[in-house]
């Protein structure tokens, strides 16, 4: 007997676009085609049914600041975005660089809304000298390893990480990646925003573009010299996007992420000293958004990703200098995608669904066509919804949205996640 | 005007009228009884969580000199260190009932964020290096005094421009006013986009004061020292101080000023800061009759409808005692009726 049934909808996926009710039983989809029934029917009319999205980096706060954000209130917030897989940044107290905060994370994460893919520290405490027990954690599972929040600064710690990741036997055949931060912090100290004519005006300490483009470089060389892969994350600047886009030019192995707040505003939006608007990488100028743009189009960046980053309301309320940085971005990322990138909305659900899930080693279960067999995890999503963004409705602890009062149009209505609804209708059902 | 948090937020009649209406306050300053009604039972909260004894006591003697009350609130810049948020301090100060708030923050734009959560009329006394717009109007009073108009007059502002609230302040201020303004500056003290300001930026000091109507030296702050900005004070002295040497090159109309305190021998030599062309003490003097000036406008009569200004201004004339009873309509609200409502 049918489970669910994904009723009335046109689904698109890597195999193109065509109409077909959806049936789920067990966590896996049984029957593609028309006119199917089930014990739950979801009315789709009207909607596309996709493949479900992955963000390869978001901050779940927990362990350490559960006041912000949960790993069950994170993962509500990714499943009403349409997420059914995240991958946890390790950047928590304590930090994740051990096999016990591993076991922890994904023990909280069995009950989530959606698949809790922790990462971990390449060094220990995320402080850039020793290196995490990579071996035993890629053993629970990890795939991949980050320093976020800040990069691994020295050249041959950095080296050492990749040399060492890429020898490691993983037993399912998906390689490590080692995912960066890029910010050689001898340029940014001192900075809140992006370096420039706004941060001069506002007499705010800045962070030169030249400061993330640095440790791309050295990256890129990195990747070369150890031909192991590396991942860029949050690229903030047209330098980045354009060395990138050169380095995958010349057959290096790298991929990169953008998010939708470094491809949608600008360092302008700091000028009323809102901490909401405070982020690393920081929001840069005009031509910055342009060349990010270009990179999600043409290939060159892979993922939308969302550094969904919490902060609670009186964090955000410090002067904008000790205000920590980080924005909410789960819920809003869709549509802004569709609002902002000049793309078909098929275009988008590579960079939100199965190029992140095969980054994060999640290409088994994750962003898989809509087809028999495949694990039953989708988003359904209405492109004609349009809607308010606003940080209190939002299911995040937290409310440090930067979109806050924006109309936005295109919402994903239901999630399946493992078969199971886990939003509906807009809603969370749990 | 309900707020003073910026320079960039006054046209050039807003500022000349600000100008216009402490030299006004000024010759109160000049009485016997330094005392106007114009703010009584105005409440006046002076919110400094980064010290400075100077400006405090500037506006504190500009608030009483108004008949306001006054209250100090003295609290470190860091929130982080109390565990409290700036927003729970302002919601804290403004429940007890205050109608002004002067903001002295070591963060930038903390007097914005401040008047986003409080109804009470918030004056920039300085935030970071963003903007000190009383030190501004200061600036410009003292100028105005000694050159008259300063409609395509020269002045060169010299030091730490990137760091300092007051450059960013007086820049605009003196821009707005009609002057030149010609910057001289290590460039690693200097904001990256200076390119982009309405300046003349001048590698050589000695070129930058030839002819010129002004020079205004900022204080060098020792602190910043590590940050590798300069080789040593004995260089910076060498090449951006004004010595008496340099200080020769200036013509005997030109005025001298600093926003102090000074660090004599670094950015001006001990000599030079006495020298007759020295404006910093007169820069001091004017700095209560400047913040009588925006606490009036801010807070008194001219914002509040229905208020009566010649009412209460009767009602504190005979506050003063009978002993001042004498020059009673000459000062205080004689005064207070010129002053523009």
């Amino acid at each position: 007997m049918t489970d669910l049934v994904l009723k009335g909808g046109r689904i698109i996926d890597q195999d193109g676009e065509r109409s077909g009710d959806v049936a789920i039983t067990g966590g896996v989809i049984t029957e593609v085609g028309p006119d199917l029934a089930g014990d739950r029917v979801l009315d789709c009319t009207g909607c596309v049914i996709v493949p479900g999205f992955v963000d390869l980096h978001v901050h779940l706060r927990q362990p350490g600041n559960e006041a912000a954000e949960t790993i069950e209130s994170g993962s509500r917030s990714a499943a009403l975005g349409g997420f059914t897989a995240v991958v946890a940044m390790p950047n928590t107290d304590p930090c994740t660089d051990s096999a016990s905060v591993v076991n922890d994370v994904l023990a909280w994460g069995v009950d989530a809304l959606c698949e809790i893919k922790p990462s971990a520290a390449i060094t220990i405490g995320r402080e850039g000298h020793e290196l995490s027990p990579m071996a035993e954690l890629v053993g629970l599972g990890v795939r991949m390893f980050t320093d976020d929040g800040t990069g691994v600064q020295d050249d041959g710690v950095m080296r050492r990480a990749l040399e060492y990741a890429g020898g490691l036997e993983t037993g399912d055949g998906v390689p490590l990646v080692l995912s960066q931060h890029c910010e050689v912090t001898a340029l940014s100290q001192g900075g809140v925003m992006h370096e420039g004519e706004w941060s001069d005006r506002l007499g705010l300490g800045g962070q030169p573009a030249e400061a993330e483009e640095l440790m791309v470089m050295r990256d890129i060389a990195l990747a070369r010299l150890t031909g192991v892969r590396v991942h860029f994350q949050h690229l903030s600047t047209a330098g980045s996007v354009g060395m990138v886009r050169a380095a995958k030019a010349a057959g290096l192995p790298v991929t990169a992420e953008a998010t939708p707040h470094h491809f949608s505003i600008t360092d302008a939006s700091c000028a009323g000293y809102d901490a909401t608007f405070k982020v690393h990488p920081p929001l840069r100028t005009d031509a910055d958004v342009a060349a990010i743009r270009e990179g999600l189009r043409d290939g060159t960046i892979d993922a939308i990703a969302t550094d969904h980053a919490p902060h609670t309301p009186d964090s955000k309320e410090l002067p904008f200098d000790q205000a920590p940085p980080g924005m909410l971005g789960l819920e809003t990322a869709m549509a802004l995608a569709m609002a902002e990138l000049d793309l078909g909305f098929a275009d988008l659900l590579p960079l939100l669904s199965w190029q992140p899930a095969a980054i994060a080693g999640l290409a088994d279960r994750h962003g898989l066509p809509v087809a028999v067999g495949n694990a039953a995890n989708l988003a359904v999503v209405d492109p004609n919804h349009t809607w308010t963004v606003s940080g209190e409705a939002m299911a995040s602890r937290s409310r440090n949205t930067p979109f806050e009062g924006r109309t936005l149009t295109g919402r994903v209505r239901h999630t399946i996640h493992d078969g199971e609804a886990v939003v509906v209708d807009f809603e969370a059902t749990r | 005007m309900k707020h003073l948090l910026s320079i960039d937020d006054l046209a050039r009649d807003d500022l000349v009228e600000l100008l216009d209406l402490a030299e006004q306050f000024d010759t109160v300053q000049q009485r016997q009884v330094r005392k106007v009604p114009a703010l009584r039972g105005r409440t006046v909260v002076l919110a400094f969580f980064e010290d400075s004894t100077r400006t405090r006591t500037s506006f504190d003697l500009a608030a009483r000199r108004l008949s306001a009350d006054v209250v100090n609130f003295a609290a470190g810049s860091s929130s982080l260190k109390k565990g409290e948020s700036l927003r729970d301090t302002i919601e804290t100060i403004t429940a007890m009932g205050v109608d002004g708030i002067v903001v002295r923050h070591g963060s930038s734009g903390a007097p914005h964020q401040i008047s986003r959560w409080t109804d009470a009329s918030v004056v920039n006394a300085g935030d970071g290096w963003h903007q000190h717009p009383t030190q501004a109007l200061l600036d410009s009073f003292t100028l105005r005094r000694r050159l008259g108009d300063l409609e395509g007059r020269r002045i060169v502002l010299c030091g730490d421009i990137l760091h300092s609230r007051v450059a960013r302040s007086d820049i605009a201020a003196f821009t707005t006013l009609g002057a030149h303004v010609t910057v001289c500056a290590p460039a690693t003290m200097l904001p990256p986009t200076i390119g982009r300001w309405p300046v003349t930026v001048e590698r050589s000091l000695d070129r930058a004061l030839d002819g010129a109507d002004a020079a205004y030296f900022l204080r060098i702050q020792l602190e910043r020292q590590g940050g590798n900005l300069v080789p040593s004070l004995r260089e910076y002295r060498t090449v951006y101080g004004l010595t008496v040497e340099r200080a020769a090159r200036l013509g005997d109309g030109a005025v001298i000023m600093h926003p102090g305190p000074m660090n004599r021998g670094v950015e001006i030599d001990p000599e030079v800061a006495d020298d007759p062309r020295s404006a910093v003490i007169d820069q001091v003097a004017n700095g209560v009759a400047v913040r009588m000036a925006v606490l009036f406008r801010t807070l008194g009569p001219g914002r509040f409808d229905g208020a009566d200004p010649d009412a209460t201004a009767g009602e504190v004339a005979a506050d003063t005692g009978s002993g001042h009873r004498a020059d009673h309509t000459t000062s205080p609200d004689s005064t207070l009726e010129e002053l523009p409502t």
